[in-house]
């Protein structure tokens, strides 16, 4: 009950944002958030790092991009086109990838990935190290024009919600329960007759297409995909956004997405911007070392004890 | 039917006082945003130096324009189109700013020039190469300034082609700018009778190029022709020589702004022949300013600083003249009026956003002819801006 309360708090407040902040960092942020929940699926409740996510956030943008620059489809239909080629990719890396574990399944995934990034940086349609330029933002369902930030911001906000049940309910499903059995005792679910690596592969293939949503949106909101979302960089930052916020809770990425993004905005721009990345870095040296569990993950430990 | 004309009448009054307010500067700021290359390989020819640049334009200017405060504030792109668009973006849309400046690497000022011609707001380009601003992606919002890769081309190749070199071999950055090189230096050494026999494309920021040494040097190649800018230039010759390639054939630098040429060892670079756009010790007027330069930021200007200071001049006088800083009418007032002070020799800022002014074909010079650290170029001769830009597209001419 309480929990819901918060959402609908979390929802009213995410509904009037736009009118105090910049739609677009808010929509940015949305998208970051998304694709940290993604991450989180397999890191938090498989308890699978991969290393390779950026591949599935930049093959989502470039799809969507290339959609919406040469096909002219509506762009609700280019972000699920996006997101399916992301999945379809997800699914073939899943395949080579979960059946290894730790360290294997990180190098793994970050090998593919790396294969992923050369594809883009010399295959043509990517535009390379220029990106792709002057993505349209078209007009949703043909008739509400995304131009417009705010209307853009609330399909944004809409995708993000969609993802964010997505993942609400995987976890909270049977299927969710099994993942959960997988990441504590690997070896006892194998006992109990579940075929461990089909599940790892389902939830690999999800988290992979979400990544994609998430990217193809971004690539929507700010009419360029570029090397960036591919670079194994963006593997990493994913995974210090999860870690700040809390690994394996469901607000958690959202809440490290958010503390990223918004460093990275405030800071780029003013004196401390040469130290952003030693900011960073601190950051995560102080939550490995302090907090391991999160700022979610903390805060739900102190709700535990004082309320619980 | 009396209440119909109070509306109307109170409609055509606040028609009235919001055309009055068009005609002066909105929310009472003129904001300047300066996108540059604060920490990467385009530091030296566009960082820090371009934003001192702007802003000792804006104090030459007496810091206010139709009575209202100028302000100068700057970012750094980091070399990356993602970076520059969404900062471009948040300025433009949140942050008031009026015009852009800076404006380094071609691939980022690509993507921020789509967003500024989205937003209707002027880009002010100083040291962008890639020619495609004012052709391929041409907009009535563009202004490029310095120069561009077929003044390079023109102004550099064509001399040595004429002069017997017609096998070419290139090495060039692989984004916009070094494509764009490319393209229009193959141009013009086909048209002259030469040939290309290979070319290697480096990224961006490549910081060991003895591959792609070797690759030029089994290319049987008269001239190798570095297609690349900055610190990459710095880097692919100092491998030329330590391969001994510099002995082999002649290297030929297509774009080198003088600190890059400064950090060169001159008794390589010495010879090399180059196009550029402004040189700091031509004559007084040249030396006078460089010397307000160099007290505040410590070192020559390339010609991309004197081309930020001389742009932002003329948007601001544009911006008086026209009693607005309304960007259709200041761009109109920018083509019409000529731009004319010690950077801009004989210049006419062309209805496609191309400023044409004079170039200058220089040698770098040898070690026993220079005078000091500073004394970098022999100006070799004067090319009329005319000889040295391509015409005006038809489907750029925005009048």
């Amino acid at each position: 009950m309480k929990i819901n309360k918060l959402y609908l708090v979390l929802l009213l407040l995410a509904l009037v944002a736009p009118f105090f902040l910049y739609p677009v960092f808010l929509a940015k942020l949305l998208c970051f958030a998304l694709f940290a929940c993604a991450f989180n699926l397999m890191l938090g409740y498989v308890g699978l790092l991969s290393f390779g996510h950026a591949a599935f956030l930049g093959t989502g943008g470039y799809v969507t991009g290339w959609l919406m620059m040469n096909s002219g489809l509506t762009p609700e239909l280019a972000i699920l086109l996006g997101t399916l080629t992301a999945g379809a990719l997800g699914a073939l890396y899943g395949k080579l990838s979960v059946k290894r574990e730790g360290i294997y399944f990180a190098m793994v995934t970050l090998a593919l990935s790396q294969l992923v990034f050369f594809i883009y940086l010399q295959a043509p349609f990517t535009g390379g190290e220029d990106g792709m330029q002057g993505v349209p933002r078209g007009k949703l369902f043909g008739v509400i024009d995304l131009s417009d930030n705010i209307s853009m911001y609330y399909f944004v906000l809409a995708i993000f919600l969609f993802g964010f049940w997505l993942i609400h309910r995987t976890v909270h499903s049977p299927f969710g329960q099994v993942l959960k059995a997988i990441r504590e005792n690997e070896p006892r679910a194998t006992s109990l007759g579940y075929n461990v690596n089909d599940y790892k592969w389902v939830a690999f293939t999800i988290s992979a297409a979400l990544a994609g949503l998430a990217g193809s949106t971004k690539t929507l909101v700010f009419q360029l995909a570029s090397l960036t979302d591919v670079h194994w960089h963006m593997s990493g930052e994913v995974v210090l956004m999860t870690l700040v916020g809390g690994v394996g809770t469901i607000l958690g990425p959202v809440v490290g997405a958010g503390v990223i993004v918004t460093m990275q905005n405030y800071l780029s721009s003013g004196e401390l911007g040469n130290y952003l990345h030693i900011i960073m870095g601190l950051i995560f040296v102080i939550c490995v070392l302090a907090f391991r569990s999160g700022i979610v993950g903390e805060l739900q430990k102190v709700w535990k004890r004082n309320f619980g | 039917m009396k209440m119909m004309k109070k509306t109307l009448l109170a409609a055509s009054v606040a028609a009235l006082a919001s055309s009055a307010a068009m005609a002066d500067i909105s929310d009472g700021k003129l904001k300047i945003g300066v996108l540059a290359d604060m920490g990467g390989v385009y530091a030296d020819i566009c960082g820090q130096g371009c934003v001192t640049a702007t802003e000792m334009a804006v104090e030459d200017f007496g810091g206010k324009v139709l009575g209202m405060p100028i302000e100068v504030i700057s970012a750094d792109d980091q070399l990356k189109p993602d970076v520059g668009s969404a900062i471009v973006r948040k300025w433009v849309e949140d942050e008031q700013v009026d015009v852009v400046g800076g404006l380094v690497s071609s691939a980022v000022v690509g993507a921020a020039t789509k967003v500024l011609t989205d937003a209707k707001k002027i880009a002010l380009i100083s040291t962008a190469a890639s020619n495609a601003f004012t052709t391929k992606q041409c907009s009535p919002y563009n202004v490029h300034w310095t120069y561009n890769v077929a003044a390079l081309a023109n102004g550099t190749v064509q001399p040595m082609v004429d002069a017997g070199n017609k096998k070419w071999f290139f090495i060039t950055a692989d984004y916009a700018f070094g494509h764009a090189l490319e393209d229009v230096a193959t141009k013009v050494i086909k048209e002259n009778g030469g040939e290309v026999v290979g070319v290697a494309r480096a990224p961006l920021s490549t910081t060991d190029f003895s591959s792609y040494i070797l690759q030029a040097q089994s290319s049987g190649a008269d001239v190798v022709a570095l297609a690349n800018a900055g610190n990459d230039t710095v880097n692919a010759l100092k491998a030329a020589s330590e391969f001994g390639l510099t002995e082999m054939m002649s290297v030929a630098g297509l774009l080198v702004f003088t600190p890059n040429a400064q950090a060169m060892d001159p008794n390589v670079a010495g010879g090399m022949r180059t196009t550029t756009g402004f040189y700091w010790d031509l004559d007084e007027q040249t030396r006078e300013w460089s010397k307000r330069f160099m007290e505040r930021h410590g070192s020559i200007p390339a010609m991309g600083h004197a081309g930020a200071y001389s742009m932002t001049m003329h948007y601001l006088k544009a911006v008086e003249a026209a009693g607005t800083d309304d960007s259709d009418a200041v761009i109109k007032k920018m083509k019409e009026m000529k731009p004319d002070d010690f950077f801009s020799r004989n210049a006419t800022l062309r209805a496609d956003g191309r400023m044409v002014h004079d170039m200058y074909y220089v040698e770098i010079k040898k070690p026993e002819e220079r005078r000091d650290g500073d004394d970098i170029f022999k100006v070799l001769s004067v090319i009329p801006g005319d000889k040295a830009y391509a015409p005006i597209l038809p489907e750029c001419n925005f009048k």
